[in-house]
Formats: structure tokens, sequence, C-alpha cells
């Protein structure tokens, strides 16, 4: 059915598929030309994509100098990687447990994962800021990870994915007298990591990306999370320099766009995988 | 005139050639079968002759029409996959029906719901329905029509599978190892099956096993493909009895066939009380195989033509003992089909005479190729063993 | 000296005190997911259904039970209102659109041999990208009179409209970034369920006559599809109904409420004007729709979809 050959067929559909993907990657290319343009250069010439005069160095300049760059991305790292570090300790040990242990609660347990699929933070957003409120916790990691630290999503990951492991693996663990904990952290945990890497992805681009959350528990520039970085920035940036604000945004989107271009692969396999599920 | 036919056809896939010039012609309702080891062409032969792969050369000539450039769909072939290829979401009856559906509606008619509407769609709706099912009925499936493929199991598959092929009447039936997912009793039973449904329906079949004892049982004739290229295409005796190739002496016959080197030498093969004379004997000299059936070796008392070997090993297979001899002079192992009474005092260990019956054995030329040669008499060469 | 210490003990009570070891460990290991799913899943939800029954609102402390009294507001909150309609229509813009899309673009790329991976990357680029910082770059694309569309558009004399400034185009151009944003996620999917598919049904399918592509995306590509279509649409469908960071970060609802999105009200009532009772009543009604639609997919397509 595909050949390599050429034929009208396959003419029209590259011919179709290159144009798509020059109106996808069009945002990207208009970024990149506008991130180097003097304002009045915005102005006059919206449609030229090469930049008159390279203004790239003062508008990086000036996005770098509004925006702690650095404070952000340390802290979308640092919040990414603790909930993405709790979800995966908390959640193995209990779809291990769900998969290959029999307890009653396990049915029980199991209506609590699908519930807990179908509320997101949106939902129990309220109560919780209450609740960090009265406990003066705002403007903290904690509050920025804590509600993340459950991942009911990864649970039913690693659930499917353990199920369809072969028991015998971890009969021959018991035979050799390892204790419950010891299996889930020398036989489970090193045989689980592709399921491991398809979450990480999800779950760091989910958090990577969230504004909700932050924007409600945040309020100090100090803790800002990248998304809400550049809401800061925007909003400083109440005129029309455009310039600077493309390279703002340029480089607050460089780090995602980066390891998603070196890890491409893993990106569609954890999207596939967790689709393959569905 | 022939029903079937192709001429000199080729394929490579890149470097790799995998068809490389293969002819062959089928008589009207014969039934053929296709058989080598996996990778030897036979599946993509079988993919070229129904219109799902082109080759890169050659003819492919059926009822007289030429239909190398013609697309699968206009074939009028059928074809019974490996897997059934039973479409998952329609019921039994429904797959049956597809390829009539595809062939005597028109695009109006088949669209989903605008198609209802249609003039005449109706009345051939309900053609299509009365040869579904008599054709249901003869293989006997009609009380399946209305299940899902899911909900069968691999024989009713295999049948549904049948059926579909042949509510169409074709030109020629093909078969892509249509077996082989079923468990072993159950295969026995559905080879009788198809062999009957084949003489029943008199459509010229072309079979495609890995399984030469499937292969043997069924066909009218055998083609034995090895590494592209068709070696031998001939009734299951000849196949069996008079191998044009060594590579079909080897691959035909269960136990293997007993191979030794041998030297030809002015025109004469010895070996172990054999004595053969090449008919072409400018073969002096070469290095040839001598070929013997393990059921043409037995075991003697005592004898001036006999083998020394010593038994490596025994299998009981209940009517018969197959028992591996390694020879004394040259290593090589020879294995014997004897009954369980010649057996009788047989051990591993135990050393042996092992006499082979003169006129079955066979000489293969250092290519391969047979050589035609005929046995003669004891005393008119002296014996010589390749060392 | 084992054997004796077994000679005691039947072999019934072992199996017992190896199920009873077997389950409290099970319960050790899933403690931690326990305890933290009813502290942050659990009882929060509890706590906004019982809050969208008060008047409490931050900073104020005193609060009493009103019963339904903010459902039956809500039902009359033309705010509220509003933003449902929005809401709906954004959804039933993106999530169709999305998903065609998604699906033509994976038809295309699995019957292409070469270019694969870089097409694959240029469409799903954009979901690995930041979404406030591609809405931003979004509101420069759309700028009435220094976007490049306009300016696109006045190359061939059409006057562009203010896409994210005027009442009658904002929910549309929001839209189509919302389409942008999700395709690529759709054309992975997609194109999962397209590998998954067996060759072979496709040759049955061209032996039994299917000729044009057509035909056999009838025949075998679209029913055998069917479950990630499934997946995709309910994916699609809630991710549209949770639109916000967009709706935030460019328009904050406006103008005049043209673009007021459930999450951006319930923000807004609960956050910003700190009626927590009130925008607690509505999360719960945001949930029921999310619960409603995720229960009608799954339950009543899921047997028509799985064949085996």
């Amino acid at each position: 059915m595909s050949t390599a050959t050429f034929n009208t067929g396959r003419a029209i559909r590259v011919t179709v598929l290159s144009l798509g993907a020059l109106i996808f990657l069009s945002p990207y290319i208009f970024m990149l030309s506008a991130a180097g343009k003097t304002q009045s250069e915005i102005f006059t010439s919206a449609l030229s994509l090469v930049p008159q005069t390279f203004y790239y160095v003062a508008n990086f300049t000036k996005a770098f100098s509004r925006v702690p760059m650095g404070t952000l991305l340390w802290n979308g790292v640092m919040v990414c990687g603790l909930i993405f570090f709790f979800q995966v300790l908390v959640a193995i040990p209990c779809a291990y447990a769900m998969a290959k242990l029999k307890f009653r609660a396990a049915k029980l347990l199991m209506a609590m994962v699908m519930l807990g699929l179908l509320v997101p933070i949106h939902a129990t957003a309220l109560p919780l800021y209450v609740a960090f409120d009265s406990a003066s916790l705002l403007n903290s990691y904690t509050a920025l990870v804590a509600p993340f630290s459950i991942s009911v999503f990864a649970i039913f990951m690693f659930l499917q994915f353990f199920r369809a492991m072969p028991d015998d693996l971890i009969h021959a663990a018991r035979l050799d007298g390892m204790s419950e904990i010891g299996i889930v952290a020398r036989v489970i945990v090193p045989n689980a990591w592709p399921a491991v890497t398809a979450f990480a992805i999800f779950s760091v681009v989910a958090h990577w990306n969230d504004l909700y959350w932050p924007l409600i528990v945040i309020s100090k520039q100090g803790f800002a999370t990248p998304p809400l970085g550049l809401m800061y920035f925007r909003a400083a940036e109440a005129g029309d320099d455009y310039g600077a604000l493309m390279a703002a945004t340029m480089v607050i989107t460089l780090p995602l766009v980066a390891a998603f271009l070196l890890a491409q692969k893993r990106f569609v396999e954890g999207i596939t995988m967790t689709g393959l599920k569905g | 005139m022939s029903a079937l036919s192709l001429s000199g056809i080729t394929k490579s896939f890149g470097d790799n050639a995998i068809l490389k010039g293969v002819s062959l012609e089928i008589e009207p309702g014969e039934f053929i079968a296709l058989v080598g080891p996996s990778g030897c062409g036979k599946s993509t032969l079988l993919r070229i002759l129904a219109g799902l792969d082109h080759a890169d050369s050659g003819e492919i000539v059926i009822g007289g029409r030429e239909m190398s450039g013609m697309a699968a769909a206009d074939r009028n072939i059928a074809m019974v996959f490996q897997s059934y290829a039973l479409y998952p979401h329609l019921t039994a009856g429904q797959n049956i029906a597809v390829p009539l559906a595809m062939r005597r509606l028109s695009r109006g008619q088949r669209l989903p719901f605008v198609g209802s509407f249609m003039p005449g769609q109706r009345s051939i709706r309900k053609t299509i329905q009365r040869d579904v099912a008599e054709m249901a009925r003869s293989l006997k499936i009609d009380h399946l029509l209305d299940r899902k493929p899911g909900q069968m199991s691999g024989g009713q598959r295999q049948r549904v599978a049948l059926a579909r092929a042949m509510v169409r009447q074709p030109s020629v039936f093909l078969m892509d190892e249509p077996l082989s997912n079923l468990d072993a009793n159950l295969r026995v039973h559905a080879r009788g099956e198809i062999v009957d449904l084949h003489r029943r329906a008199g459509v010229p079949t072309v079979y495609v096993t890995h399984d030469q004892a499937e292969a043997l049982s069924m066909a009218d004739r055998v083609a034995v493909m090895i590494g592209g290229n068709l070696l031998q295409l001939a009734t299951p005796q000849v196949i069996y009895d008079d191998p044009a190739h060594v590579d079909v002496a080897r691959f035909v016959g269960q136990p293997r066939i007993n191979l030794v080197p041998a030297l030809a030498e002015g025109g004469r093969v010895a070996f172990g009380g054999i004595r053969m004379a090449l008919s072409d004997d400018r073969e002096a000299g070469t290095d040839v195989t001598i070929g013997i059936r393990p059921e043409f070796v037995r075991l003697s008392d005592n004898s001036n033509d006999a083998l020394a070997a010593h038994v490596e090993r025994i299998e009981f297979l209940g009517s018969e003992v197959i028992v591996y001899c390694k020879l004394d002079a040259i290593g090589e192992t020879m294995i014997a089909k004897l009954t369980p009474a010649e057996a009788a005092g047989v051990s591993v260990g135990k050393p042996v005479a092992l006499t082979l019956s003169p006129d079955k054995a066979m000489v293969f030329a250092a290519d391969g190729r047979r050589l035609a040669a005929t046995p003669v008499a004891a005393d008119s060469i002296k014996e010589r063993a390749h060392g | 000296m084992a054997s004796i210490a077994f000679d005691t003990v039947s072999p019934k009570r072992l199996a017992d005190v190896h199920a009873r070891n077997e389950a409290r460990t099970a319960w050790l290991l899933a403690s931690p997911a326990i305890v933290l799913m009813i502290v942050f899943i659990l009882l929060p939800v509890i706590a906004v259904i019982g809050l969208g029954f008060t008047n409490f609102e931050l900073g104020i402390d005193k609060f009493r039970f009103v019963g339904l009294d903010n459902y039956s507001h809500l039902f009359t909150d033309r705010t509220f209102r509003k933003s449902l309609w929005n809401t709906t229509v954004y959804t039933a813009i993106v999530a169709p659109v999305s998903i065609v899309l998604g699906l033509g673009v994976a038809l295309l790329i699995e019957s292409e041999t070469t270019a694969k991976s870089f097409f694959r990357t240029a469409y799903f680029l954009p979901v690995a990208s930041l979404i406030v910082a591609m809405a931003t770059v979004w509101q420069y694309l759309f700028h009435p009179t220094i976007g490049p569309i306009n300016a696109l558009l006045a190359t061939v004399g059409i006057p562009g409209p203010n896409w994210l400034g005027s009442a009658g185009t904002v929910l549309y151009s929001l839209s189509i970034i919302g389409v942008w944003q999700s395709v690529g996620f759709n054309m992975v999917l997609f194109l999962a369920g397209l590998t998954a598919i067996p060759r072979e049904l496709y040759a049955a399918a061209e032996v039994d006559g299917a000729r044009s592509a057509i035909d056999r995306f009838r025949l075998v590509t679209w029913p055998m599809l069917a479950p990630t279509t499934l997946f995709v649409t309910t994916i699609s469908i809630i991710n549209a109904v949770k639109v916000f960071e967009t709706v935030q970060t460019l328009t904050e609802g406006g103008p005049n409420r043209a673009s007021e999105v459930l999450l951006f009200t319930i923000y807004h009532e609960g956050f910003v004007y700190l009626h927590v009772g009130y925008a607690s009543a509505m999360t719960v009604v945001f949930l029921v729709i999310l619960m409603v639609l995720t229960f009608l997919q799954y339950n009543v397509l899921d047997k028509r979809v799985h064949y085996s």
C-alpha cells in the first residue's frame, strides 16, 4: 500500500502534510523572527521573516533582566521533579499491592482510583486553598507539590503494567527470601522502567504547563513557576514591546521543547502507552 | 490450456533476491502444494499471484488472461490467510458476504445509510444472503452466521474464512498456511476437510505450507521451493522417491534422509554395499553425495558389505523405532527406521552392522543436482570409502 | 529441627498466617497512597460539595448553611450561563475539529515512508510547548494591526478582524489555538491505533474486492480504530471543557464575557472575589458535567467498540 516510488497519490499526500506542517510551525517561525526585531520594525513589516536589524541581543537582554529566568527554571525543575518523585514513590508500592497481592480492600481501592481519575485539580482547588491558607502554607514548595503527590493516573498506569508482568518473577524472588519491600525495590522498580519513563513524560509536561494551581497558591515572584513567570512578565510589560515579549517566550518555552526534541521517541511512546491502555 | 501459469517470476527486496525466476503451470482442478522452509519465498510468490505484491519481472496468466498489471480486486482470486483475517467487527455471515457485496453492489449502493435508498439494491442483497446461506450450509457453519469471529473457536473461524473464499466461485484458490494456527489433532482433521472441499469445488488451488507431511498428503502435485528457486514440481510419490535435488530430498521425509559424501571415480560410486554406475561418466573423480532413506537401512548380523557402526540414540515411536548410528569408518551419523521386532536387542552404545538397499540409493552432484545412476553388480568395482 | 516445629502446626493454619501476612504487607504498601487519596481527593471533594451548600467567603469568619440557594442562583446567573454556553461552543468546535484533523494527519503520515518523524514532530511540537508561552505568541499572530495573520489577509485584500478583541470572533480565535494545541496529541494516539491494525486485514480486503483507499478505510481502518477513536474523543472533549490557560492569559473572559469559560468563572468567583461557597457550587456542576461526559462515553459505547 505504501511504496517509496513517486506517484500522484504520494505527491498529494506530501504536499498536504507539508502545508499543514508549515501552518503548525508558523507560530514558532514568527516567534523566532519577532524576537529579533526592533519595535518599529514589528510595527511596520509584519510578514518579513528575517529582521532587518538583528535586535536579538537587546531583546533577550531585556527579557532576561525582567524575567528571573534562573529562578523560574529552578522552580520549575524543583517542583516538577519533586512532584514526579513523590508520585512514583507512592504509586509503585500501591500499584504492586493491587496487582500482585491479595487483600480485601483491593476492590474498594480500585473503585477509588477510577473515581479519582475523574477529579481534576480544578475541582479540589477551593478547599485545598482554604486549608493551605489557614495553615499559612501559601507561597511555598509544599503548597505547589503536595496536592499532586498522589497521582491516580500513575497508579492506574503502573497497575496495568504490573498486571502484565509475569508472576513467576515475583515467585522466584520470594523463594530467594526477599521481603515484599525488597521485591518492590529490587525486582519491580528496575523492570518497571518503561512505564516509569512514559509516566515521567506525562507528569512533567502536565505540571510544567500547569497555570491554575500555581496561580492560586503563589503570589510572590520568588516562587513562580515558568507559566506564572511569563504571566508576571506580561503584566509588567504592559506596553507593546512584542520583540522582548517574544524573546521572553522563547526563553521560557525552550527547555521543554529542547527536551522534547532530544527525547522525541520517549514522548511519543509515553503518550502511546497511555492511549493503548485506554 | 493450463488454468494458471507463471513464467520467470523474480522479486527482490533491496539487495535481497527472494524469488529467482520461478515458473510453474497448474492444470484445471489441480491441488498444488507449495512447500519449503521459512524464508524460501513461497508466501511472496503467493502474494504476487494474488496481486498484493508485484513481481520485478515475469508473467502471470490465469485462465488465459495476462494478470501482471491487474489489481488484486480484479483478479477473481480468493485467498485464505494464515490468521484467517476475518473482519472482527462483522458477523460470520457479514464476513462471507463482503466479497459478494464488493462485486455486486455499486459504490452508491454500498453507502451506509443512503445506500438503502438506492434502486435495485434490495434484490441484490437478497441474492447475496441466499448465496451466503448456501455456502454456510455446505460448510456446516450455518448456525454460526450471527456470531462474531471473537466468539468462535479456531476451527470455526477457519471454516468461515474458507466460506468467504469459496462463496465467490473464484478461478483460483490461494491458501497461505491456513492450518498452522490449529492444534495438531484439529489440523489433521482439517486437512481432510480442505481436500474434500477442493474436490467438490473443482477450483485449482495453490496451498502454501512449511509442513512437508501436509504437502505430501494433500496435493496432486507438490512444488518444492528453496532459496527462491522452484526445485521440483511433481507428484508426492515422485518427490519422495525421485527427488531432483539434494535439498528436495533433505526437505521431504521424516526422519530426514541419510546423506553421506562419496567419491565418483571413473563414473562409478561405491559405498557400504551400494555400487552405482553414473549414466553420465563425465563426472569422473568428483565429490558426490549418496542419499538413502532411513527405511532402506537395515541391521544385519554380518555381511561383507555391511557398515560397522555404534548406536548413538534410540527413539521409540510405537509402530517404529528410529535408531541413530555413528559410522565407525567416517564418523557420520546414519539413521535407520526399523520395526520394533527388528530393533529388539538394540541398545545405546552397542556395535551394529548396517546394510543399505542398493537399488534405493540416490546420487547427487556437488551442486545438489540429482545424477542418473544405475546399480551395478557387486564385483565390478572395488569399494572406495571417502575418507 | 524444622520438622519438629512443623509437626505441631497444621498446613491450613500456615496458609492462614501467610494470607494474613500478605494482606498486611499489601496494606502497608498501599497506605501512603490511600492516605494521600483521602486527604487530597476524597476530603476536598466532600468539602466542595459541602461548601456548595454554604455561603462561605474567604476573609469572613461567619458563614451559614444555605441549602440549594447557590444552585438556584446559578440558574439565573447570567455570567454563569454565558460561561456554560461559551464552554459548550468552544468544546463543540475544538473537539470534533481536532479529532478529525488528528485522524487525517495520522492517516497521511502512516502511509508516508520517508519523512515520517519530521512530520510527526512538527505536528506534535505544540503539545510539548508551554501553553502560556504559545498563547502569547498567538496573541502576537492575532494582533489586529501588527500581527502577521491580518497582514497576510491584507495582501489578498481581506480586512482581518480584531481576532482577540472583538466579541464576535474571540471564541473562534481561542478555538483555533485550542485545535492547534490538541491535533498533535490526537495524531499520536491515532498513529498508535493505526499501527495496531493487522496488515493481513488489508490484504484480505484487497482480495475481497476493496479497490480504493476509501473502501479499505470503511471496511478495515475505521472499524478497527473504534476503541482508539472512543478514547481520543473522550480525552478531547474533557480537555476542551477544561480550557483555562488561554483565556486567563489572553482575554480574561472578555471582551464583555464573550470568552468567559467554566474554569475561568470558577477561578474568578472563588479566588478573586473569594465567594468560596458559590464557587464550590459551580465546581460541583463542573464535576458533574465531567463525570456525565465520561460515563456516557465509556459505558454506552465501550461494549460496541471492543470486538473480542
